[in-house]
């Protein structure tokens, strides 16, 4: 397996600044001054709210309090049909949708133990690279934002406009694009998207990512805000669950991609990065690095998708569990008929259990689904990345300043959507 | 040797420098935002927007009460009563929508063997008032007649993928 450590030249320009965790010093009888942090709070990623216990102004107990947005997913989707449950899993995590559509489709599709074609999967994947660019920019525009850079933001913004130009013209919406179904993708991709994406594919890397890297990479402030902060050991991200950039910035190789390879993953050719130090400033440089690996998965994928997968079915040809197409639907009795189940009905997934899980642009992000041989699931159980860093902020950011909170909350890539469900 | 080269960089602000250096150099750069009440970007055809009936070219309307869209709509906004006309065709009587909770999947789209009911490209019908968003069959017919040449054209370019 091959590896990135991106961290290893970089930290050399680092400064060391050892003192980051503070003893307080309490006198006796004294009591701990609480704060209440959020659900208001701008810097909070919405709807985080955080009873804080100070000394001062250092943290001695930090407590999450979730639910603020719950919505009862996982409750809904029994009484919805497997096609119905799809645009539910977009509004979860709502700043990486279409990589949620995708646990979804995996865990469906491993219950009826169906194939879906090759161009289904690789136009899943270039999405699901696409997805992760968002979100690790809006994540990188945020957390700069926090820490006090404004200007990342600007520019990291704009280049997600592109990115939801992509999904509005794939599957008709900016955000919760409903685009993966059980059996494959909605629709084949319009003419001309391979090349737009290619075009922007370029100018993101050669452009944007050497901007973003030259405001923070060496920058001063940046490096004092989040070198030394929140650091994580190797052995406390495994004891807490962490998964994904937060598990990888702690050093430890682990991407279900590579280590459990679903779609076309074992096909394409990419290098996991992994941090050193555990700090906030080795999980900012993994996942500036994960961007540069989803950039050249795309490229691959886009090759691909124009060369020997043209002109192929993009959802798979059996007709009880995707719709025929329009037109045989319009000519055909029997088309319509599977139409009219499709639509009502949906369809039967044998009875069973399964566990699917992907790599999110957060971490693992998985789906316990129960089927008891009807047309809606039985029970759903969704595994979320963030709830496992969640409760991470505590230890995380146990003897840090005040200000350290909102670097941890954003190192930690928190979003409500899918922590509350 | 590194060390010192970090020290002179640090000393030298050479961070800070090339950073404002390149927020300056985008006060030049084209300006990429519009004014969004009179300019927007394009669309494509797949875009789902505000809901619309359609009719046929000769003025009958194509929505025939099956009751698919209802039945697929997660957020279940659509409500349909039906029953048969004078001269003997299935039609509604009330087709409501209601937009507040709507999730706009298209799925409504998808599973309308007529083409009647469609999304379209109109995205801004904001309203102050929560009952101006609850649409009944004339308004979504009206809607309809308003847009139908670009209805048609979507729905057209957009056909070879569906």
């Amino acid at each position: 397996m091959s590896t990135v450590t991106t961290a290893a030249e970089k930290q050399i320009l680092t400064a060391t600044f050892s003192e980051n965790v503070i003893t307080p010093n309490r006198t006796e009888g004294e009591q701990p001054f609480t704060l209440n942090f959020g659900p208001q709070h701008p810097s909070a990623h919405g709807v985080l709210r955080l009873v804080l216990e100070m000394e001062g102004e250092v943290i001695t107990k930090a407590d999450p309090h979730i639910g603020l947005l719950h919505r009862g997913t996982e409750k809904l989707i029994e009484n919805k049909t497997y096609i119905q449950a799809l645009p539910y899993f977009d509004r979860m995590d709502y700043v990486s949708m279409m990589c949620q559509e995708h646990v979804w489709c995996l865990a469906t599709e491993k219950l009826l133990g169906i194939e879906i074609p090759r161009r289904a999967q690789y136009i899943r994947v270039m999405f699901s690279e696409l997805t992760r660019i968002a979100n690790h920019l809006l994540w990188i525009g945020c957390h700069a934002l926090d820490i006090g850079a404004m200007a990342v933001m600007l520019y990291s913004f704009k280049e997600r406009e592109y990115l939801y130009d992509f999904s509005e013209e794939v599957s008709g919406a900016r955000m919760h694009a409903n685009y993966f179904r059980p059996g494959g993708v909605n629709r084949d991709l319009p003419e001309g998207l391979t090349h737009k994406i290619t075009k922007w594919n370029d100018n993101f890397e050669k452009v944007v990512i050497p901007m973003l890297e030259t405001l923070l990479d060496e920058n001063r402030i940046w490096k004092q805000r989040t070198v030394g902060i929140g650091v994580v050991s190797p052995e406390e991200a495994q004891a807490w669950g962490f998964t994904g950039p937060m598990l990888r910035g702690s050093g430890i190789e682990w991407d279900l991609r590579k280590s459990q390879p679903y779609e076309c993953y074992a096909e394409l050719d990419f290098a996991i990065p992994v941090g050193q130090n555990g700090d906030c400033y080795d999980r900012y440089l993994c996942r500036m690095e994960e961007m540069k690996q989803s950039v050249s998965l795309i490229r691959q994928c886009v090759a691909k998708l124009e060369g020997e997968l043209a002109g192929q079915p993009c959802k798979i040809q059996n007709f009880k569990i995707s719709p025929p197409k329009r037109n045989d639907m319009k000519s055909s009795m029997e088309a319509l008929i599977h139409h009219f189940k499709y639509y009502t009905e949906g369809f039967h997934v044998p009875a069973g259990e399964v566990y699917a899980a992907i790599e999110a642009p957060k971490g693992e992000m998985g789906v316990y689904l129960v089927s008891d041989d009807g047309p809606k699931p039985w029970r759903v159980k969704v595994r979320a990345p963030g709830y496992a860093h969640l409760q991470g902020l505590d230890f995380m950011s146990k003897g840090h300043l005040l200000a350290d909170v909102t670097t941890l909350i954003g190192t930690t890539d928190v979003v409500f959507g899918d922590i509350d469900r | 040797m590194k060390n010192t080269v970090r020290i002179v960089r640090q000393f030298f602000l050479i961070d800070m420098i090339k950073g404002f250096a390149l927020t300056f150099k985008m006060l030049f750069a084209k300006k990429f935002t519009i004014l969004y009440p009179f300019e927007s970007t394009p669309i494509s055809p797949r875009f789902r927007g505000e809901h619309a009936l359609r009719r046929y070219p000769n003025g009958e309307e194509r929505c025939i009460a099956c009751k698919l869209c209802e039945a697929i709509c997660p957020a279940q906004a659509i409500t349909i009563e039906a029953e048969p006309r004078i001269d003997g065709s299935r039609r509604t009587t009330r087709y409501d929508i209601d937009m507040v909770k709507c999730i706009y999947c298209g799925l409504c789209e998808e599973a309308c063997p007529v083409d009647a009911i469609v999304e379209g490209p109109n995205m801004d019908f904001s309203a102050e008032d929560r009952k101006k968003l609850l649409y009944t069959k004339d308004i979504l017919l009206a809607n309809g007649d308003k847009l139908e040449p670009t209805l048609a054209e979507r729905l057209k370019r957009d056909a070879p993928y569906r």
